[in-house]
């Protein structure tokens, strides 16, 4: 067998298979190493390299082998050793050989140093405690999430990129969780004051608590010497703040090079640590190269150096290194800082020029604080030409436009003319976009039912069809089940507004006023009927969109019983008859179940209403029980029944509260913190019968686990170790948005104040079926202007809004218990005034053990008797 | 297409009128379904700025969501003329014509209707 030997074969050792080192390892086996190279590497955790840096996916359910960055079979393919669970322990550089601590002795000709960090713990009493954690490897989050099932709460040490993605974690495990700066705000090191106070607002709107400023002193013991606390130095105030009160706390304040085996082989050293390399990445001895976070390299022409803590300039390194030990001439001579990120869901980047610190060095903001978007663009001085280059910014909230920005700061984009337009579109006429219907693409489809896309509505405005009405001839949008008209008014208003045409906020034809002018006319003037309303405010006879409109609002300002007198006439069928029209032309029927709670006697009463009628049931969203196919003339029956088992009106009929969904709370569920049954059930009849520009829905959690979903509520309340947290303004319908935290920590009495302003406040200056998330998104000043409005009082009307929602919680009856009590109210429930005859035209079929209404060809009644008119 | 049946403006020759309901029966602004034979009419009570009131006859026929609901629709006016808003779909009838005001070509049977003595009368076809 002829052999030929070329050069002799050389040994590579590297040390570390984290993220960079396993880079090195790949490049090398791409360019053909080992051709010329035996290659040994030293992995000192038990697992081969993974993706740090999408580590917190960990817990949302990513699992350990999906995050490895090691193809099965890869080490034995290509012939590298590797030795997983051993470490180098020393480097003797005279004789170039390393000894591992379970005694191996490799000698090298090259050596690659890729041993990454450690993370910075500060140095406090009772940081070793149990229940104090580092974030760094899986074998660390693997130790969070087991610990994690017996605590409530948990504390992140650092508000910067690592803390974010360690407080992600907490979350995910449902945890309570706050996150602890030093600094004075959020992610010093990537964006500003304003950015910071952007991400900020939305990280807390997911529910995280954020202290920043905080001078930590000691990690609190309970007697057993396990993690209960936090203790600071700050003032507050009223003396020394309180301690907070967490079971866990993860050290996540940045991160320290793994640089003791460099140390002690006697390499040139930073003063505060990091190997020092060159330009080729290679250290003091010509032999030895350092990669990744270990390495003190360089940072621009100068000699100035850094640590580099993200994994892009370490890979970076790696092909530097890769290419040197081939003999090529690679040179790292600094690194592109920039960085998107997505912590706990919200875009973040931070690129170029961040802080505008160059010379000449301009910034331009955006923030919209509705939306918690702020961008800020850098730009460079102006040259000959008057025109200014991107050299840098920072994104928060939306970091669309990274991409874009990053290449014209790389040079690879001119930058326009007028660079303000890439965050703030106002000069080109546009508009700055927003969260609302600006943000949709124009492929976003507004009506489902007939497919129609935004870019078709906004080419229909720009034809002329500058109403509603007009829209649907032209468009057929809002023509189907009518559940996106007020998304295409919202669309219209916004189009109309941006093409500078004059925006109509009149109700209808009938009234030149919008829904709140409407609504202070008829407080202010006390009016109580609508003919008085038409008679004195507007023209006609009103229709089927102001008579419903003004029955709520007299509904609203206690107007009694609301199908008496005139107001029966302005009543919607569903209001009308007290339960849900459905398409076949028969009713549904939902009694209350306050907070879901229900009692198995109500619940057999329920089924036995529903045997006895022929009712088909289901289990509705909202944690009630729905009974479908009663015929008109079977409600005042059907409602005896239930009245008499004690249930009443669930108000499904009316644009008013539904239900204040619940969880189990801490009357069963092992992680609950508090009571949120009877809070849900005190809210739900407090605010039953409320009527509202549209329906209201609630939810109250226990904890912070969420289990109600009350964030996606008009208005929900979370569990805290001290109280409720209120949300308000969320929308878990068709275009579903996060409820943003109204106040925190508060006690009962003080969550029904706010509730009760904020409700009658919503009712008092929403626009006719605007849902609250709609109302909230076009209020000016946000959230602010809400806290001052509903919490400081800043308009002065608190008092009254109280006094209105009193009124209410004073007057409120059964609606349904009020009827069935008075024959002459029982009277109108007939199918037929005539005739004591059921309705011939309601034709059930049975499906799955239940009736349904029969589809088109699988009854067909007689054409003959059905006088049903011409053109369709 | 079917020809537009107008009750109201052309009965038959060979009409009955059938009682319904008494007047106090109806709700000013509001209708009521009525067995007329085996159709199924909704009567409509409107009341006048002058304190008259005036009765509508309709099919009680919604050819929109093809289910029997006129009647419970919502009485108003889209300029001058009066008309009913179905309850499903929400398109407007004429109440003197039947006419939809939103569909050009769709319209629904009129029937004639009239007081006598204090009750409402529908007429159809014998």
């Amino acid at each position: 067998m002829n052999s030929f030997e070329i050069s002799p074969r050389r040994t590579l050792v590297v040390v570390g298979n984290g993220m960079v080192g396993h880079k090195l390892l790949e490049v090398l086996l791409d360019r053909g190493a080992t051709a010329e190279w035996d290659i040994v590497t030293f992995c000192e955790e038990g697992r081969l390299a993974y993706d740090r840096v999408g580590l917190s996916s960990f817990f949302d359910g990513t699992s350990a082998e999906e995050l490895s960055l090691v193809q099965p079979g890869f080490f034995e393919r290509f012939g590298l050793t590797v030795h997983v669970g051993d470490a180098v322990a020393s480097i003797d550089t005279k004789t170039a050989k390393v000894t591992s601590r379970n005694g191996l002795t490799v000698a090298y000709d090259a050596l690659v140093l890729a041993t990454g960090s450690y993370p910075f713990v500060p140095p406090l009493p009772g940081n070793d405690a149990p229940g104090c954690f580092v974030y760094r490897t899986l074998d660390d989050l693997e130790a969070i999430r087991d610990y994690a099932k017996s605590v409530r709460a948990g504390a992140v040490v650092g508000g910067g990129l690592l803390g974010l993605e360690a407080a992600n974690a907490l979350k995910c495990l449902g945890l309570e969780t706050h996150v602890v700066e030093f600094a004075d705000r959020l992610m010093p090191m990537q964006v500003d004051d304003a950015g910071s106070s952007a991400l900020r607002r939305r990280i807390e709107d997911l529910g995280v608590s954020i202290h920043t400023g905080m001078r930590t002193e000691e990690i609190v013991r309970d007697r057993r010497g396990r993690v209960r606390g936090m203790h600071f130095a700050n003032e507050g105030p009223n003396g020394p703040i309180d301690d907070l009160k967490v079971g866990m706390v993860v050290f996540s304040a940045g991160i320290r090079p793994r640089d003791e085996l460099a140390k002690a082989a006697g390499l040139l050293m930073g003063e505060r640590g990091g190997v020092i390399v060159d330009q080729a990445c290679r250290t003091s001895d010509p032999r030895i190269y350092a990669i990744g976070e270990c390495a003190l390299a360089p940072d621009g022409g100068t000699a100035r150096r850094r640590i580099y803590g993200l994994v892009a300039p370490g890979y970076h390194m790696a092909r530097v290194v890769a290419d040197r030990i081939l003999g090529g001439d690679a040179e790292f001579r600094g690194a592109d800082m920039s960085t998107k990120l997505k912590l706990l869901g919200i875009d973040v980047a931070s690129f170029g020029d961040a802080f505008a610190t160059a010379p000449g060095a301009e910034a331009v903001t955006y923030s919209d604080p509705l939306a918690n978007v702020y961008q800020r663009l850098v730009v460079g001085p102006p040259d000959r030409k008057q025109r200014r280059q991107v050299t840098g910014g920072m994104l928060v909230g939306d970091a669309s436009l990274y991409q874009t920005l990053v290449q014209m700061v790389r040079g690879d984009m001119p930058t326009p003319e007028h660079p303000e337009e890439l965050i703030f579109p106002a000069r080109s006429g546009t508009g700055p976009v927003t969260m609302g219907v600006g943000g949709l693409s124009d492929t976003a489809v507004i009506c489902s039912c007939n497919n129609v896309d935004k870019g078709s509505i906004c080419s229909a405005i720009g034809r002329g069809a500058h109403t509603v009405a007009d829209m649907k001839d032209c468009t057929s949008a809002g023509t189907g089940c009518g559940g996106c008209v007020p998304l295409v008014t919202e669309l219209l208003r916004f189009e109309m507004k941006r093409l500078g045409l004059e925006v109509s906020n009149a109700l209808c034809e009938h009234f030149a006023y919008s829904r709140q002018e409407l609504f202070d006319l008829v407080r202010v003037h006390r009016i109580t009927s609508f003919s008085e309303l038409v008679t004195s405010h507007g023209n006609g006879k009103g229709c089927e969109i102001c008579k419903p409109a003004v029955a709520s609002m007299l509904a609203s300002l206690g107007g009694g019983y609301i199908l008496d007198g005139e107001q029966a006439a302005l009543q919607d069928t569903n209001d009308h008859f007290l339960a849900n029209l459905q398409r076949d032309g028969t009713y549904s029927v939902i009694p209350r179940v306050p907070g879901g709670e229900i009692t198995p006697d109500q619940l057999i009463a329920i089924g036995q209403v529903a045997k006895d009628f022929g009712l088909y049931t289901k289990i509705t969203g909202a944690q009630r029980i729905d009974l479908f196919g009663a015929r008109v003339d079977q409600l005042p029956d059907i409602w005896r029944r239930l009245v008499d088992v004690g249930m009443e009106s669930g108000h499904a009929y009316g644009k008013a509260l539904r239900t204040v969904k619940s969880c189990v709370g801490n009357t069963w569920c092992r992680f609950g913190v508090q009571d949120s049954v009877t809070l849900a059930i005190d809210l739900e009849l407090r605010y039953r019968g409320l009527r509202a520009p549209h329906k209201l829905k609630a939810a109250v959690s226990g904890c912070t686990r969420e289990c109600a979903e009350a964030q996606g509520k008009d208005f929900g309340v979370i569990a805290t170790e001290r109280g409720w947290n209120v949300y308000v303004c969320g929308n878990g319908g068709m275009k579903p948005q996060h409820g943003v935290l109204l106040a925190a920590d508060l006690d009962r009495e003080t969550v029904f104040r706010y509730l009760d302003r904020f409700l009658m406040f919503y009712i008092r200056s929403a626009d006719r079926l605007e849902r609250t998330n709609v109302w909230f998104n076009k209020l000016e000043g946000g959230i602010e202007h809400l806290r001052r409005v509903v919490i400081d009082d800043t308009l002065g009307i608190c008092a009254e809004l109280e006094a209105d929602m009193a009124h209410h919680v004073a007057t409120y009856e059964c609606e349904w218990k009020a009827t069935i009590d008075d024959p002459e109210r029982v009277k109108r429930f007939r199918s037929f005034v005539n005739s004591d005859q059921p309705d011939p035209n309601v034709v059930f079929v049975t499906e799955r053990g239940q009736p349904r209404p029969a589809r088109p060809g699988e009854e067909k009644p007689d054409p003959a008797l059905l006088a049903t008119g011409t053109g369709l | 297409m079917r020809p537009h049946l107008s009750a109201r403006m052309s009965p038959p020759p060979t009409e009955v009128w059938e009682d319904v309901c008494a007047l106090a029966d109806l709700v000013p602004g509001r209708g009521v379904a009525a067995l007329v034979g085996k159709l199924q009419v909704a009567v409509f009570l409107v009341d006048d700025v002058d304190g008259k009131g005036e009765l509508f006859a309709l099919s009680n026929f919604d050819p929109f969501s093809e289910a029997f609901v006129l009647s419970r629709g919502i009485v108003g006016t889209r300029g001058d003329r009066l008309k009913v808003a179905s309850p499903i779909y929400k398109q407007s009838f004429d109440l003197r014509t039947g006419e939809s005001l939103d569909v050009p070509g769709v319209s629904v049977p009129v029937f004639g209707v009239r007081v006598v003595d204090g009750r409402v009368e529908v007429s159809h076809p014998a």
